[in-house]
């Protein structure tokens, strides 16, 4: 089935939705001048992610790989400040061998703040007229990848907004695509039933240690992925929120664990194992929302459902954020932001699977290249910290 | 014959969920019963379906999301005051922690 038909064609394959050029500063030291080159361009598609850290880190490396290299990319420059330690050389030439035009401005190298700017606003002008002439194809729906996650939840998110979701996943799960959900932490006291849903026992252990890791990992640091707003909402426990977070990922069998920057590699339902590997090190798994968009949407995913009771406004960087939204009350205040009314449950106005058809029919057309809410309103949040994973094993992924 | 500001999500819960807020003093019927709500609820809490027992489980969509801390009556608001997770001790004491107001990230 055909998704989109005027898809960009990468050279890998891939097929993107979006044609976005990127700005990656290398280090913080490159951000304002990186900031200050995107902004005449914000709001034709040239974005702006970077790594704040002036220390190598594998999976800060794998992660700005594989997001300048996302299918939603057509173009990427990078801002050095020139002593940092990323390996500049290594991204440039990993993104050239994608296929996409990529050029590097060291500012040391450039003459400073001023300079740089000037030849950075002019190499993006040159970017842009290379990305012009990418080859289109339909984009198939067992090509299509869509990243789950929640924020700003309340007692409303388990009800209506997840619930909700995880119908849609279950439509785009049995018609080919690759589904991807998240937040171990926020799976805690859902092991034992998430693990019957794997294709194979040895994956089921492997997701049961995935949220055991993060439960141990929380017990270190002290520190519940349960906040004051959770139960000023009316949710009293960890596991009452786990289950509502679960219902996003629907019913359909769980093929495999990813870990962040891992592509499916065929159509199905995945956990993103999001937690660090080993010794607890550099602090909370996901400072926030955002760090795990970035970690969905380096694994491919072309789309992200993020679903808030509370009202969350964030977008990201590379791929919509289409906001689903549970608390009708929510809604009602802040109806620009929200794409998908799911509180319309409570009132009587809709049924979960009406709601879950509402989702995948609004995550299509956003696929065909409608702006979501958060889109529209060029919110463009981006975020990456330091994190450590061990690679995935064969049983992570196996063949059934 | 459930109040329809209340929510049953699973005919085996028992506890039903304010769909719209309720004001203290309000009247909710539960199963034909008159109770009388005895402190503001915000669209989301919890309410018992029937009497429950201390240390009994409370279900919320089909699973249990922890246990009675005391015998609740039916109609009473159920929330920190009165059961408690079952899940590992830290995450409670977390729970704890970020609801004195220092932490908490979502």
């Amino acid at each position: 089935m055909v998704i989109a038909e005027q898809a960009y064609l990468r050279a890998d394959g891939r097929k993107g939705i979006r044609n976005h050029l990127v700005v990656a500063y290398l280090v913080e030291c490159a951000h304002h001048v990186a900031r200050e080159i995107v902004y005449p361009y914000r709001e034709v598609g040239v974005q702006l992610i970077g790594f704040g850290g002036c220390y190598p880190n594998a999976y800060a490396a794998k992660m700005m790989k594989q997001l300048c290299t996302h299918p939603n990319v057509g173009g990427v420059l990078l801002l050095s400040l020139g002593c940092e330690s990323f390996k500049r050389t290594e991204l440039q030439a990993a993104v050239a061998a994608s296929g996409r035009p990529v050029e590097t401005l060291v500012i040391q190298q450039s003459g400073g703040t001023r300079k740089t700017i000037e030849q950075g606003r002019s190499l993006v002008e040159q970017i842009l007229k290379g990305m012009e002439y990418v080859p289109r194809a339909p984009l198939e729906m067992r090509e299509f990848v869509v990243g789950t996650i929640c924020g700003g939840s309340d007692a409303t998110s388990g009800i209506t907004a997840n619930p909700g979701v995880g119908r849609a996943f279950d439509r785009l799960v049995r018609e080919g695509a690759s589904g991807i959900f998240e937040e171990t932490s926020e799976l805690i006291g859902c092991e034992a039933i998430m693990a019957e849903r794997a294709v194979t026992p040895e994956l089921g252990t492997i997701l049961g240690n995935a949220v055991a890791k993060a439960a141990a990992y929380h017990t270190v640091l002290g520190h519940g992925s349960f906040a004051t707003g959770n139960a000023e909402g009316g949710l009293t426990t960890q596991e009452e929120k786990s289950m509502g977070a679960y219902a996003k990922s629907g019913a359909s069998r769980i093929s495999g664990l990813l870990k962040p920057g891992d592509i499916p590699p065929a159509g199905g339902l995945y956990l993103l194992d999001v937690v660090s590997d080993g010794e607890v090190r550099f602090g909370f798994p996901n400072i926030n929302d955002n760090a795990e968009i970035a970690e969905l949407i380096a694994c491919g995913s072309h789309v992200i459902l993020f679903t808030t009771g509370r009202g969350s406004v964030v977008g990201s960087a590379i791929s919509p954020v289409i906001k689903v939204c549970a608390n009708p009350e929510t809604y009602r205040r802040m109806s620009d932001d929200m794409d998908v009314d799911a509180g319309k449950i409570l009132e009587g106005r809709g049924t979960l699977d009406s709601v879950g058809s509402e989702i995948f029919d609004l995550s299509l057309a956003v696929a065909k290249g409608d702006k979501s809410k958060s889109e529209a309103l060029l919110h463009q949040e981006f975020v990456l910290t330091y994190k450590s994973f061990e690679p995935i094993g064969p049983s992570c992924l196996p063949r059934v | 014959m459930v109040d329809p500001r209340l929510l049953r999500l699973d005919p085996l819960d028992n506890v039903l969920v304010t769909i719209q807020t309720l004001e203290a003093g309000d009247s909710v019927v539960i199963d034909g019963r008159k109770f009388t709500v005895t402190s503001r609820l915000t669209l989301g809490h919890k309410l018992a379906a029937r009497d429950i027992r201390n240390g009994e489980k409370i279900f919320k969509y089909h699973m249990p999301i922890g246990s009675a801390t005391r015998d609740i009556s039916a109609g009473e608001h159920i929330h920190l005051h009165n059961m408690k997770s079952d899940y590992i001790d830290t995450v409670e004491m977390q729970a704890r922690h970020s609801l004195d107001g220092h932490h908490g990230h979502r």
